[in-house]
């Protein structure tokens, strides 16, 4: 069957060029039928890459190790769902993951559209058809998952780290998001190829950027929820470059999502909001190349490959491409408003967005420069925790401060009477909460009370929003349903919070490490950990060696966890397999991590971490995904006021 | 491999008929010019969004009023300078929403 994948992804790629081709052609010339055509190609493509995917799907699940990418990524002791779940476990199945998903934002995306925005979605097709191009290139020519060999009796398994439940959703999830960026780039650069400055681009494309944006942000936090329960180190993000590669374009995206409202509501933005669908789109190529390249090194990186040099080519050539089609558009671009006044919600917006890209380009420095010193001065100098946190919290505090601001400002210009007035209650209690966090003892680190004392600003003030909001619309459901981007985006705006508490509480946890034998115990935190016995259970693919470890607060034991580690027979690999106590009442955690185990002494050497509140970041990442459907949702009344808008300018 | 081959040419042979689809749909139209806004339509399709952003201007600044975002001298201030706009961009379009339902009458 691997010949049925390889001609499936042979016929994909002829169709990419011919909506690449065909489409420019047709969109230069004005052809319709052309247009079509290429824009079906887009849709034969989505089924052609359907079935490449469901043969190495087939080929995973049956173990088929004559092929080369099942044999080096599976095993027969492998459950079903982590077969599954190599299909983007390593490079090659992860590429043709990509260009699936590409396949199916674009199918989906022109086919919404292209009544609504004809002569747009004429230049959209070929953009979209390029960049799956360059992917369908890739896996044709130079990393192909169809590879055969003669079948080896056994498969080289998958990475341990990889055979964790959140790996069938965090990859996808990502994906899906590095991915739909693709969409608002396409249709932006379509706008602009048409020669059209209005708002339709936008309109076409708010939603999927919205989609994207919240693939990306559940993604990432599924991801750093995994780091936390399975990397076995006891934090939930390090910083890592292919952590921060998920990141940027997040940001950038962040950034887009709050300005494409000023260029709505104001017309103004226009070249920034082209600039920021290019930074997001160019950042989520740059993530994946620095997944798939190796040129960093992560514990992320699982493979190694000569992809490299094409990928940077290709996000050369997008980058210069694009650069220039907004440089020759500028006088399209040209605003005919201004901002009126620094103290309005457009204002804050701007903030926001200074913000936003400062940090994503710090990221991005810290992430550019282990290579740019290696190709400068022959050896890589890492950027590492310090460098990060302290940008988190020179551009992260004032974000979540504006988060605050913003919602109590009005549009276009507000007096300081009017701000001071409606600052008073979220101000009162902030300061409440400090003064109390200070007396509880709070103050040792000053970033975690700036960031409490803050958040209490901005729950306080979303609240503020939406009693006052009810008491002018009259019921809550009618204030939601009426404006579900604005009232969904302060939820999600509750839900940064919540994340900013979790991450936060950093700050306020304890750590300590003991070498122990059976029967001794160690202090963290106030909970002291004695440590009983160890033992060995035998599975399928791993001999699982576990600590049995008895939890104590105040004389009482609250607890008994299994930290150790996981010896895989196929993968020849050791993963280390936290244990975690949750203390809902104290909102904390204790994480208890067996480092060296000495079997002939059943000595263990243990690392234990309290961390405080450290749950609010999952919960937030709930609220996050509540709000961001909330902003999804179709709004009928919007809807029809769209096509009366776009059938009265066409009429 | 002849199944896998064969079952490669009938994908092939489907994707190429649904790429044709709109050839074969219509082999000589009489039309074959992609629908695009003229200088004319673009030029109106600004102003309706104008007109858009004025009219949800006026009804943000009604509601940032009622939630005490703006007091009251603020909003006198403000209110007649938006509702100006809003006229503006509406007068704008007028010869335009005049002509709309004779052409849809001319249509039938």
């Amino acid at each position: 069957m691997a010949d049925l994948g390889r001609a499936a992804l042979i016929v994909t790629f002829g169709l990419v060029l011919w909506a690449t081709f065909a489409g420019a052609w047709a969109a230069r010339l004005g052809r319709r039928r052309l247009a079509d055509s290429a824009a079906n190609a887009l849709l034969a493509a989505l089924v052609s890459t359907a079935v490449a995917s469901l043969v190495l799907l087939a080929a995973l699940v049956r173990h088929d190790f004559s092929f080369t990418y099942v044999a080096d990524h599976t095993s027969t002791r492998l459950s079903r769902a982590y077969s599954v779940s190599a299909f983007w476990g390593g490079q090659e199945g992860s590429l043709l993951l990509w260009l699936l998903v590409l396949c199916a934002y674009a199918g989906a995306a022109v086919l919404l559209n292209r009544r609504r925005a004809p002569d747009v979605v004429a230049w959209t097709v070929p953009v979209l058809g390029a960049v799956a191009s360059f992917f369908a290139f890739l896996l044709v020519a130079v990393a192909s998952p169809f590879a055969t060999q003669t079948a080896p009796a056994e498969g080289a398994g998958l990475n341990p780290s990889l055979q964790n439940p959140y790996m069938l959703a965090h990859p996808p999830l990502l994906y899906l998001g590095y991915v739909g960026l693709t969409v608002p780039f396409a249709f932006g650069m379509g706008a602009l190829l048409a020669g059209r400055a209005d708002e339709r681009w936008i309109v076409a494309t708010r939603r999927w950027t919205l989609v994207a944006w919240t693939a990306l942000g559940v993604g990432q936090l599924l991801g750093a929820h995994w780091a936390y329960v399975e990397v076995g180190w006891g934090g939930f993000y390090a910083w890592d470059p292919v952590e921060n590669a998920a990141l940027m374009p997040w940001l950038a995206a962040t950034a887009f999502l709050h300005s494409v409202m000023i260029q709505e509501k104001r017309g103004m933005l226009k070249v920034w909001n082209v600039l920021l669908v290019l930074l997001a789109f160019g950042l989520s190529l740059f993530g994946t190349f620095l997944t798939r390249s190796g040129v960093v090194n992560s514990i992320h990186s699982f493979t190694q490959s000569s992809i490299g040099p094409w990928f940077l080519g290709f996000i050369c050539v997008v980058v210069a491409g694009s650069l220039a089609l907004v440089f020759a558009r500028l006088p399209l671009l040209r605003a005919k408003t201004r901002l009126e006044s620094l103290v309005s919600r457009e204002a804050t917006f701007l903030y926001n967005n200074l913000l936003l890209v400062a940090f994503c380009l710090t990221v991005l420095w810290g992430v550019a420069f282990p290579m740019l010193s290696e190709a400068v001065r022959g050896e890589p100098r890492t950027l590492a925790g310090p460098y990060y946190n302290f940008f988190l919290r020179a551009f992260g505090l004032p974000l979540l401060l504006l988060m605050g601001i913003g919602p109590l400002v009005a549009w276009r210009r507000a007096s300081l009477g009017s701000v001071g007035r409606t600052f008073l209650w979220p101000f009162a209690v902030s300061v409440a909460v400090g003064v109390a966090l200070i007396a509880a003892g709070a103050g040792s680190s000053l970033p975690g009370l700036l960031a409490y004392t803050f958040s209490a600003f901005v729950l306080a003030s979303i609240v503020l929003e939406f009693v006052r909001g009810t008491r002018a619309a009259g019921s809550f459901l009618q204030l939601v349903s009426r404006n579900r981007r604005r009232y969904g985006g302060y939820v999600v705006h509750a839900a940064i919070v919540l994340v900013a508490i979790g991450i936060a509480g950093s700050a306020y946890g304890s750590t300590r490490e003991a070498k122990l034998r059976p029967g001794e115990s160690m202090r963290v935190g106030g909970y002291t950990l004695t440590y009983r016995s160890l033992g060995d259970t035998r599975t399928a693919g791993a001999i699982e060696r576990r600590a049995r470890v008895d939890v104590y607060r105040g004389g009482d034991r609250v607890a008994t966890v299994f930290p150790g580690k996981n010896a895989y027979f196929a993968e020849q690999q050791t993963s280390n397999e936290m244990a975690i106590y949750t203390s809902w009442p104290r909102a904390e955690d204790v994480d208890v991590i067996a480092d060296q185990i000495d079997p002939a002494t059943d000595v263990v050497y243990f690392k234990a971490l309290v961390k405080p509140l450290v749950n609010f970041l999952w919960i937030g990442g709930a609220v996050f995904l509540f709000g961001s459907l909330i902003a999804l949702w179709p709004d009928a009344r919007e809807q029809r006021r769209l096509v009366a808008r776009y059938a009265l300018a066409h009429s | 491999m002849t199944v896998a081959l064969l079952l490669g040419a009938l994908l092939a042979a489907a994707c190429v008929v649904l790429v044709a689809l709109p050839f074969l749909r219509e082999p000589a139209p009489r039309v074959d010019a992609l629908p695009a806004p003229g200088e004319l339509a673009q030029r109106q399709l600004e102003l309706i969004e104008e007109r858009d952003r004025a009219l949800a201007a006026l009804k943000e600044l009604e509601f940032d009023h009622r939630t005490g975002k703006i007091t009251d001298p603020d909003y006198r201030a403000l209110v007649g300078e938006y509702r100006r706009r809003a006229a503006l961009a509406l007068r704008a379009l007028e010869p335009r929403l005049e002509e709309h339902p004779r052409r849809v009458r001319a249509r039938d």
